[in-house]
């Protein structure tokens, strides 16, 4: 996976913090189960995954969660209309092959959505792009153009103006960064589009409870 | 062992509810046991096509011990020719059981922790109540007068024998191919006497393409002289030729392209061709072998009955057509659909809408598609992915429903 663990970690945290105790929650890439299992412990949730890869599947049957195999362009169609309180994209919407559709239907099965993206207007990747001339690795991006499996990077600004188009109503948002706490931030502002590594939304579906 | 094995025989064939049958025994290493269970003529069983059979017989086979609390009991549905020796050798051909990569010490289905039950089908012959049983009301063998059978039945039978084994609800119902459309009629009908399902590669109705493939089986049996209506056994002759046909045909299906490749390719039996219609390639050879070897085990009746069960099975056509109110009652049960993906004859589409109906009834569910190139017999083979899924899902689920690893108290 192209996002690294450590940018994980930062979103696990805050997306705990999110999350109502006892809500119903679908992790899509939910990976070995991590974020899952924190979830059910500390948040008592009825929790559900979907994750590419059959062994990490294996991992979270072995962990006593209920993961279903399958990826978040194909397999969100299979899910029912608001079958969840929260639906959680960490650090995946910018390597799925139709980020539009995607978000929608999160917000089709879910009243609410968290979903972390890398922020490709940090000043770090600007800079990189600008004095180099070449797509920018950075901690949050550390692969190089080839290799990576991020292929529709957006900016804070990119990323609100698709929610304003998709009629989603921000909750909150949060700038994350390496080894800091997650910090409240007004995403429509310009200096956080340059200030954000990363960064966390919390959405809703304006006709949601 | 054996004193328990005759006394439950006996007690079984005297038509009671055969409560004290798997009574609490001392822990021992597989713990085999079994026997045949008969239904007396007060529990006739309802089929769906409206008759109704008196007198069921079902064979069964059992490993491990059933725990004070009864709790951890599973039952294993077999598949189209399968039978109950899913995991001790078999009793005529000596051959090791067909599941034995699931079932045994430090498998997930491990007799040291669950009571494992696997009973012969409805309609099948190994022991249950099938068209090769005697008719009581001519004395001879039943034939074609056998009713038309379903997977629903079957699970009906099951469930009487589950419930004479003092069983109130199941730990988990786990089967593969015709094992999984049973295991998804358990979790319609029974919701409340499971608390598990596992379901391999397999559909919740049956394909067109399925329904062909077993039409084709049916009339080469049916084009065997030897068939003789369906009266063969009353005449002492059997229509091998024709089974033997039907089990080539149907072997094809449950291999792959790849597996078929990789296992002969263009082969040959001896050095050069023979110009003629010999076995050239190993491949015939192969595919004869297999169609003789079926003929001594398997009933040709059966094999049409069986074939009809799962052609009529549909389980969403009871609910207008909507899986998911199949499942409305299930939404407690644990579901676990495995697949694979050269698994043509039940390919993943068909798993996956079984897990889409399954989240729309809210229910609890996991789906792995297992990368293999064995095709559909792939859940009969040694499979690492589906053996770390099962035991992983069926752990988890032991420790919810409170199971004691090591031998059950």
């Amino acid at each position: 996976m192209s996002p690294s663990e450590a940018a994980r970690r930062e979103d696990f945290r805050a997306i705990l913090g999110m999350v109502k105790p006892g809500a119903r929650v679908l992790d899509i890439g939910c990976g070995e189960g991590v974020l899952l299992d924190m979830l059910a412990r500390d948040k008592q949730v009825e929790g559900r995954g979907l994750e590419i890869s059959p062994a990490n599947v294996s991992l979270c049957l072995a962990r006593g969660l209920a993961v279903v195999q399958g990826d978040a362009d194909h397999d969100l169609a299979d899910f029912p209309n608001r079958a969840f309180d929260y639906a959680l994209l960490s650090q995946t919407l910018q390597t799925v092959r139709q980020p539009r559709q995607v978000l929608s239907e999160l917000l089709r099965i879910a009243d609410r959505a968290i979903v972390s993206f890398p922020n490709f207007a940090h000043w770090r990747v600007r800079w990189e792009l600008l004095t180099q001339g070449r797509m920018p690795m950075t901690g949050v991006l550390p692969q190089a153009w080839w290799e990576t499996e991020n292929i529709h990077l957006c900016t804070l600004r990119d990323f609100t103006t698709l929610c304003e188009s998709l009629d989603l109503n921000i909750e909150a948002c949060a700038a994350l960064a390496e080894g800091q706490s997650a910090r409240a931030i007004d995403p429509q502002r310009p200096i956080e589009n340059w200030r954000a590594e990363s960064a966390l939304f919390l959405l809703r579906r304006k006709d949601a409870a | 062992m054996v004193d328990t094995t005759e006394a439950r025989l006996s007690n079984a064939l005297m038509d009671t509810d055969a409560p004290e049958a798997a009574k609490t025994r001392e822990p021992h290493a597989l713990a085999e046991d079994g026997g045949t269970i008969r239904f007396g003529p007060d529990q006739p069983l309802r089929l769906d096509s409206g008759a109704s059979l008196a007198g069921v017989e079902i064979a069964y086979r059992t490993w491990g011990v059933l725990n004070a609390d009864r709790t951890n009991a599973v039952l294993i549905c077999h598949a189209l020719t399968g039978d109950q020796h899913v995991a001790g050798a078999h009793p005529t051909t000596g051959k090791p059981g067909w599941w034995t990569q699931m079932v045994g010490p430090g498998r997930p289905l491990d007799p040291a922790r669950h009571f494992i039950i696997c009973s012969n089908v409805l309609g099948g012959c190994a022991g249950a109540t099938g068209p090769a049983s005697i008719n009581p009301d001519t004395g001879r063998p039943w034939g074609l007068a056998f009713p038309v059978i379903t997977i629903p039945d079957m699970v009906r039978a099951q469930a009487m024998l589950v419930k004479a084994l003092g069983i109130d609800t199941l730990f988990a119902v786990v089967g593969g191919s015709m094992g999984g459309m049973q295991v998804l009629q358990w979790a319609a009908d029974y919701p409340d006497r499971l608390f598990s399902a596992v379901c391999i590669a397999s559909a919740a109705r049956h394909s067109a393409q399925n329904i062909a493939f077993h039409e084709v089986g049916r009339q080469a049996v049916m084009a065997d002289p030897d068939w003789r209506g369906g009266e063969y056994a009353d005449l002492g002759v059997r229509p091998e030729k024709g089974l033997a046909v039907a089990r080539m045909a149907a072997h094809i299906t449950y291999l792959s392209e790849q597996a078929l490749q990789r296992k002969f390719g263009r082969e040959l039996q001896r050095d050069g061709l023979s110009w003629g219609f010999d076995a050239d390639f190993q491949v015939e050879s192969y595919l004869r072998h297999q169609g003789a070897s079926f003929v001594d085990r398997f009933d040709a009746n059966s094999y049409l009955y069986i074939t009809r069960a799962m052609d009529y099975f549909d389980l969403a056509a009871a609910y207008d057509g909507l899986l998911a109110e199949a499942f409305r009652k299930a939404r407690e049960v644990r579901f676990c659909v495995l697949s694979f993906t050269s698994d043509w004859l039940y390919p993943t589409p068909e798993s996956r809408s079984i897990v889409r109906a399954l989240n729309a009834a809210g229910a609890r569910v996991s789906f792995v598609e297992i990368d293999s190139d064995k095709g559909h017999d792939a859940f009969l083979l040694d499979e690492p992915v589906m053996r770390s899924a099962v035991a992983g899902f069926l752990d988890s689920a032991g420790d919810a429903r409170g199971l004691k690893t090591g031998p059950a108290a």
